[in-house]
């Protein structure tokens, strides 16, 4: 099978990487990439775990394919923190307890980030229904929906 | 946020916990992040049958495929011996484990395991899979519990005898065993009741539902070595399992615990461990296995569904004078279901003279079940506490009165045994009755319920180590894998402890060779048995600072005593002598011994169990059924919360659990007995916009047999849920249902046509 070339940013670095036509973006983020802080939890788009900003919008990386990615800039959990200085949402997370076992994590701290750009503000209700595609098993969301909203608010300078 | 109590300096407070950076970051290895190199990928072809036998398997096909690097079957593992091992509650059988990881004469549910191949890529891994040819000769099947104990039903295994009965059987069927506890008299304890309420149930399978699918990494040299990577509850017991699955020595296996992304139960058993080690084996390269999600679903455990009868008579004051419960669990395809826990949770939160319950384990063709929080009471518990709320209003009481005058407290005669040793119960009714909420008013179509729960908690093997560095950081290795904060509950207990901050300690779990055998995470033991090991490792340490200290000074030992993070002199007879503190001595280990370090392992069995109240409010949609959860509180007896954080994390995850237990989540067949919604967007589990905030009331009963008072939390607070909002919708709407899932279409059909209570 001919691989496809592929030439994308991400994370801000323009990156090229080899893939077959059949592979999703998360199979080559984890495979091709060694980006494996994306996760697969159902590789149907139900769980959220792999979710990526790709130019501005929140996306299941299970469910684009990887040759899609050609000339588009994608965002991944590997890229919130800048070098060793965690995003606000990394640190709330931490300082709320907003994760146990840690899996559905990164799908989380990136849907955030994505609700976060486009809505500085959000309400309770609001971010309840924008994170309702990332499914934690552990937390019942309590402590995640605190963490999101407290971070806002400092990014506001609230 | 510093509360902790006032004893304490790290206890009950709430730092950051040490494994967080790498978790929020996406650098935490999971089960599926591994790589090495020359790994070839495993993968497992599965029964699309839900009961057949097995004629032949043909894998020449795969075998010849370019890139395929290993075929195996059941024949390649070792037959094992027919026998139960292990305590009763949770037994083992290696024939039927041999089964279950890969089918031998029938395959008994649809996903499970007939073949494996490992290759040189997925692509061709899935080819090879497809030209593996099987003969199956297809067998009638039968899925519903009822059923399958009915005589004609299609029988599993044709020589099952039910055993727990007397004389046994002579025919055999799919009631793996009949279990059964009695106290006082039953009959004369109904003639004295005022109200008899008695009323069937049926709940659902429902599934861990853990984001992480299985995933793991096997190695095996040409020396008989194996290693393995894997994602689980505990490493140590998927060495055992795996090693006894291969025949192998135990020592000749290396297990490393990787991050595990959710188990509740679900993780504690091995599916892909064995198949991926005898793949490594038979190719002579590392191989990788991960379960695809609908993998996960069909042929991992779910926990039982279930039918049960419960009645239960009171006096008109409340007094509960008798109680009968019959519960009959689906072990799926090999006996095992969690009824005997059942059986012997249901009654124990009350002090009930007369009361027995029989349980029933019944095989059909199902996935094998598996632990799911709680395991076992969280089903009867549904239908004892929605009999009593029926009851409370049939005698105009308040419900958690009710609860409150028959409560099980310390030195209370349990039906399993036992007298109950710990109090706890009753405080958490408190707690909910003095909660702010309970009283607070309700509208049109909305209701209050209330339950409560009931678990063991458990103690067992558990093993620690614990290190001074030169510069007086310390580390330590458990064998415990962290599913939810426990390395800070580690960290913490050993900076109480030895008088530092809680960042000098750093916590890690260690492999099945670096550290000694520590049983699994679950049960809700870990902060209790591992804990203990912990600290008792630290007490040697501490035993050995103050052994150094009394070197530099020239004293005896036991003039030496330990204080806040310092040596000192056990009074001014010894001398006077400036303290010194840990990272002094550790400074000049080199002159007085060498390093400093200590193991403990531990099998503690004095366990505070655990006890759960909780109340939600609801409202109906009478035009869709649809309920909704308004408000949620939950109170439990944590005996101390270490790191309150992660406790009131593990109540509002298992009241989670409760609620998608309760409203939306259940396998379903179709006629041919295949799964049809083996994914999360039919199988649904709640998600955000689902919920309100669930608040955690943290009641706080010292348990004596832990050093700092914990008892185990994970678990209790998964039972009351499902009554608490059939309870919840009978007050709103006046309709009591008594199925689970109360999904939309069973809500309104009992609006519509269902009797009124």
């Amino acid at each position: 099978m001919t691989k496809h070339h592929v030439s994308a940013t991400i994370n801000g670095e323009p990156a090229e990487f080899l893939c077959e036509p059949q592979q999703t973006l998360l199979d080559a983020l984890r495979d091709e990439l060694d980006l494996t802080g994306s996760k697969e939890g159902c590789s149907s788009g139900d769980c959220g775990a792999c979710s990526v900003i790709v130019d501005g919008r929140l996306v299941c990386s299970c469910l684009m394919l990887a040759v899609e990615a050609e000339g588009h800039a994608i965002e991944t959990i590997e890229g919130l923190a800048q070098g060793t200085k965690l995003h606000p949402l990394q640190q709330k997370f931490l300082e709320h307890a907003a994760l146990q076992c840690g899996f559905c994590t990164p799908g989380l701290l990136v849907a955030a980030k994505a609700l976060l750009d486009r809505n500085p503000n959000p309400s309770e209700t609001e971010t309840r229904y924008w994170l309702a595609g990332n499914l934690c098993r552990c937390t019942g969301y309590d402590k995640v929906v605190r963490a999101v909203l407290d971070a806002a608010a400092e990014l506001r300078g609230a | 946020m510093n509360d902790a109590a006032p004893q304490f300096k790290w206890v009950g407070t709430r730092p950051i916990r040490p494994d967080g950076v790498p978790k929020v970051t996406g650098r935490a290895l999971f089960g599926a992040d591994l790589a090495m190199p020359g790994m070839l990928v495993g993968a497992i072809l599965r029964s699309p049958h839900a009961h057949a036998r097995i004629r032949s398997i043909d894998t020449s096909k795969a075998a010849a495929l370019p890139g395929v690097k290993a075929v195996v079957t059941s024949a390649d593992f070792p037959e094992q011996k027919f026998e139960y091992v292990g305590p009763e509650r949770v037994a083992m059988n290696f024939w039927h484990m041999t089964r279950n990881i890969m089918a031998r004469e029938k395959v008994l549910y649809e996903g499970h395991a007939v073949a494996a191949v490992a290759a040189i890529s997925k692509a061709v891994a899935d080819e090879a899979l497809s030209r593996i040819s099987v003969d199956y000769e297809v067998l009638p099947h039968v899925i519903d519990v009822d059923e399958a104990m009915q005589p004609e039903a299609p029988l599993l295994f044709p020589d099952m005898i039910t055993r727990g009965i007397d004389p046994a059987p002579t025919k055999p069927s799919n009631i793996s065993k009949r279990i059964e506890y009695k106290l006082g008299d039953l009959e004369a304890g109904f003639a004295a009741a005022d109200e008899i309420v008695e009323m069937h149930f049926k709940t659902a399978p429902v599934h861990q539902a853990y984001i992480e699918p299985h995933g793991c990494v096997a190695r095996f040299d040409a020396d008989g070595q194996g290693e393995l990577w894997s994602s689980s509850q505990g490493h140590f017991v998927v060495r055992a399992l795996t090693a006894k699955l291969l025949g192998m020595k135990i020592g000749d296996l290396r297990v490393y615990p990787a991050e595990i992304g959710g188990g509740f139960g679900g993780k504690t058993v091995v599916y892909i461990e064995p198949v991926a080690t005898m793949l490594a084996r038979k190719s002579g390269s590392p191989v990788k296995i991960v379960m695809s999600r609908e993998d996960v679903f069909r042929a991992s455990g779910p926990t039982s569904g279930s039918a049960m009868t419960v009645k239960i008579g009171v006096k008109k004051d409340g007094k509960i004078v008798a109680a009968d419960g019959v519960f009959k669990y689906q072990a799926g395809a090999f006996p095992g279901s969690p009824v005997m826990n059942g059986c012997m949770c249901a009654f124990s939160p009350y002090d009930i003279p007369n009361a027995r319950s029989v349980g029933y384990d019944v095989v059909s063709n199902r996935p094998k079940v598996a632990a799911y929080r709680a395991p076992g009471s969280p089903i009867s518990a549904f239908a004892v506490e929605s009999v009593l709320d029926v009851l409370a209003q049939k005698i105009g009481m308040d419900p958690l009165q009710m609860r409150l005058k028959n409560a099980a407290r310390a030195g209370t005669q349990m039906l399993y045994g036992p007298k109950l040793a710990h109090n706890g119960y009753a405080e958490t009714i408190e707690a909910i009755l003095n909660h702010p909420g309970y009283k607070a008013p309700l509208k049109k179509n909305q209701g209050r319920g209330v339950a409560s729960g009931y678990w063991f908690n458990a103690g067992g093997e558990s093993s620690a180590t614990v290190h001074v560095n030169e510069d007086g950081t310390v580390v330590i290795a458990t064998g415990s894998p962290d599913i939810g904060g426990s390395r800070a509950s580690m960290a913490i207990m050993a900076a109480e402890t030895l008088g530092i901050d809680y960042n000098q300690v750093r916590p890690i779990v260690a492999d099945t060779a670096s550290v000694g055998y520590t049983h699994l995470t679950g049960g809700s033991r870990v902060t209790f048995a591992t804990g203990i090991a912990v600290v008792e490792a630290t007490k040697k340490v501490i035993n050995e600072l103050c052994a150094r200290a009394a070197m530099t000074w020239k004293v005896d030992a036991e003039g030496v005593i330990w204080e806040d993070g310092h040596a000192r002199p056990a009074s001014s007879n010894v001398g006077d002598f400036a303290p010194l503190s840990l990272k002094e001595i550790a400074a000049k280990r080199g002159l007085t011994g060498g390093p400093i370090g200590a193991a403990a392992s531990v099998n503690p069995s004095a366990v505070g169990p655990g006890f759960a109240t909780q109340f939600c409010d609801v409202e109906v949609d009478p035009e869709t059924g649809k309920v909704t959860v308004l408000r949620f509180v939950a109170a439990q007896d944590v005996g101390r919360a270490i790191h309150p954080s992660y406790v009131e994390g593990q109540i509002q995850g298992g009241v989670t659990q409760g609620i998608g237990w309760a409203l939306n989540e259940e396998y379903i067949y179709t006629p041919q007995g295949r799964l049809d919604n083996p994914g999360f967007l039919d199988y649904r589990i709640p998600v955000a916009s689902d919920l309100p905030m669930i608040e955690a009331v943290l009641v706080e009963v010292p348990n004596p047999s832990h050093p700092y008072g914990a008892k185990g939390v994970g678990e209790v607070n998964i039972v009351p849920p499902m009554a608490a909002i059939a309870n919840a919708i009978d007050r709103a709407i006046g309709r009591r249902l008594t199925e689970l899932p109360m999904s939309p279409p069973k809500v309104l059909a009992a609006i519509d046509g269902g009797k009124q209570t």
